[in-house]
C-alpha cells in the first residue's frame, strides 16, 4: 500500500501523547486522531495500543476515566496528566532533532571534487 | 508521583483483579463496537462489520496479556498464576511429584546434615568472644599431651600468644555428701577463664592470682549442664564444699550455659585449677618430663601473627628448651590449630571435606535425575506446550512456568529434607554415643543450615529447570500439532541421555566409595591387633585415690587377682597398669637406649616403642601369644633383676633380628638396664590404623602403680560375672570404687571415628543406588513407552523376545555399562582419601572391585524389569489398532 509508514519503534508512545494531548480521547479516538493528523498514512495496529495506553497511564503521563462516546457507547477517555504534558514537549524536542539531523544527513550531495 | 501512579497500577491490579480485568474486557469490546459502527456507517452490515472489526483488532488474548504487562506489578502476579498453575499440573501427576520431591528431600536433606556437621565441627568457633583469633597448640610428638613445666616456659617465651591457657582431663569420683559419681572435667590453668574472656553465669572464675604452687586453689566452677543437672539450679550451691576423689573443694561458680568446655567432641562437667591436680590425679606438677600434665594450650593470636609465625616462634622456643633440658626431651614439634580439636584437626577436616565432596555429588546426580525427568516431561508434554504458543503464549512465559514448576517441586523438597536433616541433626548432638564417656557431636543446626538448605534448593530447582531450556526455545508448535508426538528417534546422544550417563557415574562413585569404607570397617574388625578382646572384662580400679600405698598396692592388686582367678568359669586374669592397648587413647611412649649409650640424650634414643606395665599371666588374659622366651612371674619383683618383654617390632629395630633379642640388654630413660626374657606378637596399641610399632612390657612388680585395669577373661554370661567380679571385690574392700566393662565394648571408642565414617559413607551410598535406580527406570519407561508403536511392529514382523529387548533397553544397558565403568575408575581415585579415615580402606581390592560391578547390574535390572515386561508383554494387534 502506497503512502503507507511503518512506524518506528518507541514512536507510538509519542504519537498517543499528541493525539491525547488535542482534547480527551477514547481508545478508538486515538487511531482515528492519528490517522486524522498524519494524512492517514501512519496506521498502527488495532489491539497494540491498548498495552501502549495502560503503559503511559502507569507512567503517570495519561490519566483516565469512563464515560460516553459520541456514538453514545461506554468508553474509557485518556487525557494528559501535568507530567505527561512535560514529557511531550521533551519528545518533540528531541524528535525535531533527531529529524533535522536526519534530514541534513540524507542532504548532503557528494562533494565535487 | 509517578512512583504513586505505578504503586496505584499495581496495587488495584493485585487488590481489585475481578474489576481490572472487567475493566479491560469491556475497555477492548468497547473498541470493537465503535470500529464496528465505523464500518456499518460505511455501508457493512452488522454481523460482518463486528467480524471484520474483530479481525482488525489482531490477537485479542495477546494484546490483553500484553497490556496486563503494562499495567506493572507483572512479577509477582505471574508468579503466582505460574504457581497455581504448577500446583495444578503437578496434583494431576502425583507420581512423578512424589519422586521428584522425594529424590530432592533426600539430596538436599543430605546436604544440610552435611552441612550441618561442617557448620558444627568446622566452621563455627568455640562459644567464646572472638573466637577466630582463638588458636590451640600442642607441643610433643604424643599427640596433645606435654608436661606442665614445659608449657609454662611456652607461655613466658612465645611472642605470638597474648596469653596462653592450658587444660587437661580430670577424670573423678565427685563426692556431694552422700555418694561418690564418675564426673569428667577440665583441669585447667588459673588463666583459663580469663583468655577466654568469658564471664560466670553464677558466683566466680579462679584466676592467676589463685594460683600459689601446688595443691594451693581447692575451686570448683561447674559447668552450666551439670549443675542444671547434679545440683537441680541450686544457686545455693556456691560456697559449698564437695570431695573430689576425696579432697575437698570449694565451689565458687558456675560457667555460663553456652560454654561447654574447650574439647570439641566432649562436653565438661566441672572446672578445676590445674595446680591441684596432683591430689586429685595424682599428677606429680611440677616434673618437666612427663607428657601427661597438659592436654592442649591455647590463646588469642596478637593481632597480624598468623598461626603459620606462631608455629614457628613456639618451635623456636622449644628448641631452646630442648637444649636446656636435653634429657626430658624426646622429639617434639608444633602443631597449631582449631582450640578443641588441634590433634584431630586435620582427620576431621579431611573426613567432612570428603562427606562434603560425596553430598555435593548426591545432589549434582539428583539434579541429573530431576532434569531428565524434566526433560521427558517437557517431550511429553511438547503438544500441549506447541498448543499455548500457537494460542499466542509467548516462549518467555512458558519456561517461567516451567521453571516456577521446577523450583516449586525444589522447594517442597527442600522443606521435607530440611525437616528430616534438622531432626536428624538434634538427634546427633542429644547423642551419647558411650555411655561411660561424655562424648558429643556438636551439630546443633542453626540459622546457617536453614539457609543454605534454602539456597540449595533454588539452584537445584533452577538448575535441573533449564535442562528442558532448549527443547522449548526450538519448538515449532506447527510441526508438533501436525504430526503427532512421535519425535525423532534414533538421534545421536541426547541431553537426557548424557545426564543419565553421568548421574550413574556419579552413583558408582558413591558406590565404590561407601564399599571399600564397608569393606575396610570390617576388615578392621577382623585385624590381627594382637589381643583377643572377645570374652574378656575389663575391672579399672584406682588403689591410689582409695588409699592405698607403697607395697599396699602389689599386694592388694595380687589379692584382687588371686580372688578373682576363684570365679566359676573364669580362665585367665592379668593386670596391666593404667589402662589395655587401644582404650582411651592411653598407651604412651618412652625413650630407651642401646645399652652401650651413656649419653641419654633425646638424640641418642634407639626406639620410642609404647610401654605397658603388665602382671604375671597378663598376655594368656589379653590373648596374646608369646613367641619365645618366657612370661612374667611374680617372682620378678623389686629385688630381682629388671626384665622386659618386647613385640616383634622392637627386637627387629633394637636388635636387628627377632632371635638376637632373647637375653639381649637395652636402657631406659632413667638409665635402668633390662634384659629381654620374652618376646610377643606384633599388635595395635594406640589406634586402628598406626603402621606396626615396637611395645615394651614391664613387670607391673617393679613399676608399681594404684591405677590399674584387671583383664578377666572367661566365656560366661556377663551380667553374672559383672555380679560375681565386684561381690569378690567387696569382700575385699568395701569402700574401693570398682568400674567393670567389656573389653569389646570400650573398643567401641577406637573403632567410632571408622565406624560413623562407614555409616555416613553406607547411607550415602544407598542414595546414589536409589537415584540411579530411579534414573535408569525412568529412562527406560520412558524409552519403552515411547517407543510401543515401533516395538508393536518389530513383534508384529516376527522379533524375538531378545531383539525387542535390545531395541526397547539396549541403549539404557549401554548408558549403565559407560556410566559404572568411569565411575568405577573415579571411585577408586576418590577412595584413596578414605583412606586416611578408615583403617585398610584400599579400593584395589577385588572384593570391593566384584562388589561395585554386581551392585550396579543388579540396580539396573531392579530398574529395567518393569519396563522390560512391559515391552515383553506388549500385544501388537491392539497396540496397532490403536493408534
Amino acid at each position: 500500500m502506497a503512502g503507507e509508514a511503518q512506524i518506528l519503534p518507541g514512536t507510538l508512545d509519542l504519537l498517543i501523547l499528541k493525539a491525547v494531548s488535542l482534547g480527551p480521547l477514547h481508545g478508538y479516538g486515538v487511531l482515528l486522531r492519528i490517522g486524522q493528523i498524519s494524512g492517514q498514512t501512519l496506521l498502527i495496529e488495532q489491539g497494540a495500543l491498548y498495552p501502549a495506553l495502560f503503559r503511559l497511564v502507569r507512567q503517570g503521563l495519561l490519566r483516565a476515566t469512563w464515560g460516553t462516546s459520541e456514538n453514545n457507547r461506554r468508553a474509557k477517555f485518556y487525557e494528559l496528566t501535568a507530567s505527561g504534558r512535560k514529557r511531550l514537549r521533551e519528545e518533540t524536542d528531541g524528535w525535531n532533532r533527531l529529524a533535522a539531523a536526519m534530514g541534513s544527513v540524507l542532504a548532503a550531495q557528494p562533494e565535487k571534487s | 508521583m509517578r512512583f504513586l501512579a505505578y504503586f496505584r497500577s499495581v496495587a488495584a491490579k493485585l487488590l481489585y483483579r475481578p474489576q481490572v480485568e472487567d475493566d479491560m474486557e469491556q475497555e477492548l469490546r468497547s473498541h470493537i463496537h465503535h470500529r464496528a459502527d465505523d464500518l456499518e456507517h460505511s455501508g457493512m452490515n452488522r454481523i460482518e462489520a463486528e467480524r471484520r472489526a474483530r479481525i482488525e483488532f489482531g490477537g485479542h488474548a495477546r494484546f490483553k496479556e500484553e497490556a496486563r504487562e503494562a499495567l506493572g506489578g507483572n512479577f509477582i502476579e505471574t508468579l503466582l498464576q505460574d504457581a497455581r498453575f504448577s500446583i495444578r499440573v503437578l496434583c494431576k501427576s502425583p507420581g512423578f511429584a512424589i519422586v521428584a520431591i522425594l529424590t530432592l528431600a533426600m539430596a538436599i536433606g543430605a546436604n544440610a546434615v552435611v552441612f550441618g556437621v561442617l557448620n558444627g565441627l568446622i566452621l563455627r568457633p568455640l562459644n567464646v568472644p572472638q573466637a577466630e583469633s582463638l588458636w590451640g597448640t600442642e607441643y610433643g610428638a604424643d599427640p596433645g599431651f606435654q608436661s606442665y613445666p614445659n608449657y609454662r616456659d611456652l607461655r613466658d617465651r612465645n611472642h605470638s600468644f597474648e596469653d596462653l591457657a592450658a587444660f587437661n582431663f580430670a577424670f573423678v569420683g565427685l563426692d556431694t555428701g552422700n555418694h561418690p559419681f564418675r564426673a569428667m572435667g577440665f583441669a585447667t590453668t588459673g588463666n583459663y577463664f580469663d583468655v577466654l574472656r568469658i564471664r560466670p553465669y553464677l558466683g566466680r572464675f579462679f584466676h592467676s592470682s589463685d594460683e600459689h604452687g601446688p595443691n594451693s586453689a581447692p575451686y570448683l566452677v561447674l559447668s552450666y549442664a551439670y549443675w542444671h543437672r547434679r545440683f537441680q539450679d541450686d544457686r545455693s550451691v556456691i560456697g559449698r564444699t564437695v570431695l573430689l576423689n576425696k579432697h575437698p573443694f570449694t565451689i565458687i561458680g558456675v560457667a555460663p550455659p553456652e560454654f561447654r568446655g574447650t574439647l570439641l567432641f566432649a562436653s565438661s562437667d566441672f572446672f578445676m585449677p590445674i595446680v591441684d591436680q596432683e591430689q586429685v590425679n595424682g599428677l606429680p606438677l611440677n616434673v618437666r618430663g612427663t607428657t601427661q600434665e597438659i592436654f592442649e594450650a591455647f590463646g588469642h593470636l596478637r593481632p597480624g601473627v598468623t598461626p603459620a609465625q606462631a608455629t614457628a616462634d613456639l618451635d623456636a622456643v622449644g628448641a631452646d628448651l630442648e637444649k636446656t633440658y636435653p634429657k626430658e626431651f624426646g622429639q617434639k614439634r608444633s602443631v597449631v590449630g582449631r582450640v578443641g580439636l588441634t590433634s584431630f584437626d586435620h582427620a576431621v577436616r579431611a573426613f567432612v571435606l570428603a562427606l562434603t565432596l560425596l553430598a555435593g555429588l548426591i545432589l549434582l546426580a539428583a539434579c541429573a535425575n530431576l532434569g531428565g525427568l524434566f526433560a521427558a516431561r517437557a517431550a511429553d508434554r511438547s503438544r500441549e506446550l506447541a498448543l499455548r504458543l500457537a494460542l499466542g503464549s509467548s516462549r518467555h512465559r512458558i519456561l517461567r512456568s516451567l521453571l516456577t514448576e521446577a523450583v516449586l517441586i525444589s522447594l517442597a523438597g527442600g522443606a521435607v529434607g530440611l525437616w528430616a536433616s534438622v531432626e536428624l541433626l538434634y538427634r546427633l548432638s542429644g547423642w551419647q554415643p558411650f555411655p561411660g564417656a561424655p562424648i558429643r557431636i556438636p551439630v546443633t543446626p542453626d540459622a546457617k543450615v536453614y539457609a543454605v538448605a534454602l539456597m540449595v534448593a533454588v539452584v537445584s530447582g533452577l538448575l535441573f529447570g533449564m535442562v528442558p531450556l532448549r527443547q522449548v526455545l526450538r519448538t515449532d508448535p506447527y510441526q508438533i500439532i501436525k504430526s503427532g508426538s512421535a519425535s525423532k528417534i534414533g538421534r545421536r546422544i541426547s541431553l537426557r541421555e548424557l545426564l543419565l550417563g553421568g548421574q550413574i557415574a556419579i552413583c558408582a562413585v558413591l558406590v565404590t566409595s561407601s564399599m571399600v569404607a564397608v569393606r575396610g570397617l570390617f576388615r578392621s574388625l577382623n585385624a590381627d591387633l594382637g589381643i583377643q578382646p572377645r570374652n574378656t572384662m575389663l575391672v579399672t580400679t584406682n588403689l591410689a585415690t582409695a588409699g592405698y600405698s607403697g607395697d599396699q598396692v602389689i599386694t592388694m592388686q595380687k589379692r584382687m587377682i588371686t580372688v578373682l582367678k576363684t570365679i566359676p568359669g573364669v580362665e585367665q586374669v592379668g593386670l596391666v597398669n593404667n589402662y589395655p592397648p587401644l582404650i582411651y587413647a592411653s598407651a604412651s611412649r618412652a625413650n630407651v637406649f642401646k645399652t652401650k649409650t651413656s649419653d641419654l640424650r633425646p638424640s641418642n634414643v634407639a626406639a620410642r616403642p609404647y610401654r605397658f606395665e603388665v602382671s604375671p599371666r597378663y598376655f594368656q588374659a589379653a590373648g596374646t601369644s608369646l613367641l619365645a622366651g618366657r612370661g612374667f612371674t611374680w617372682h620378678d619383683d623389686k629385688n630381682a633383676p629388671r626384665v622386659a618383654i618386647v613385640n616383634r617390632e622392637f627386637a627387629h629395630r633394637m636388635f636387628g633380628s627377632v632371635t638376637l633379642a632373647i637375653g639381649s640388654y637395652y636402657k631406659l630413660q632413667d638409665g635402668t638396664r633390662v634384659q629381654v626374657v620374652g618376646l610377643v606378637e606384633d599388635g595395635k596399641y594406640l589406634s586402628l590404623t598406626e603402621d606396626p610399632q615396637p611395645a615394651m612390657f614391664l613387670p607391673s612388680p617393679q613399676w608399681p602403680s594404684g591405677d590399674s585395669s584387671v583383664i578377666v577373661r572367661s566365656s560366661h554370661d556377663t551380667q553374672k560375672l559383672i555380679l560375681a567380679i565386684r561381690g569378690k571385690l567387696r569382700e575385699l574392700d568395701r569402700g574401693l570404687p570398682v568400674d567393670t566393662e567389656t573389653w569389646n565394648s570400650m573398643l567401641k571408642v577406637v573403632l567410632f571415628p571408622s565406624r560413623v565414617a562407614t555409616i555416613s559413607l553406607g547411607v550415602l551410598g544407598l542414595m546414589g543406588a536409589m537415584l540411579s535406580i530411579t534414573g535408569i527406570f525412568g529412562m527406560a519407561a520412558y524409552s519403552v513407552s515411547k517407543r510401543l508403536r515401533e516395538l508393536g511392529i518389530r513383534m508384529a514382523l516376527g522379533a524375538q523376545r531378545k531383539e525387542v529387548l535390545q531395541a526397547a533397553l539396549g541403549r539404557a544397558f549401554k548408558l549403565l555399562a559407560f556410566g559404572s565403568a568411569a565411575g568405577l575408575v573415579l571411585g577408586i581415585l576418590a577412595s584413596r582419601v578414605l583412606a586416611s579415615i578408615v583403617y585398610e580402606a584400599t579400593p584395589r581390592d577385588p572384593v570391593v572391585l566384584a562388589g561395585v560391578v554386581l551392585a550396579m547390574t543388579s540396580l539396573g535390572l531392579l530398574a529395567t524389569w518393569v519396563p522390560a515386561q512391559r515391552a515383553l508383554s506388549l500385544d501388537p494387534t491392539t497396540l496397532l489398532r490403536e493408534e
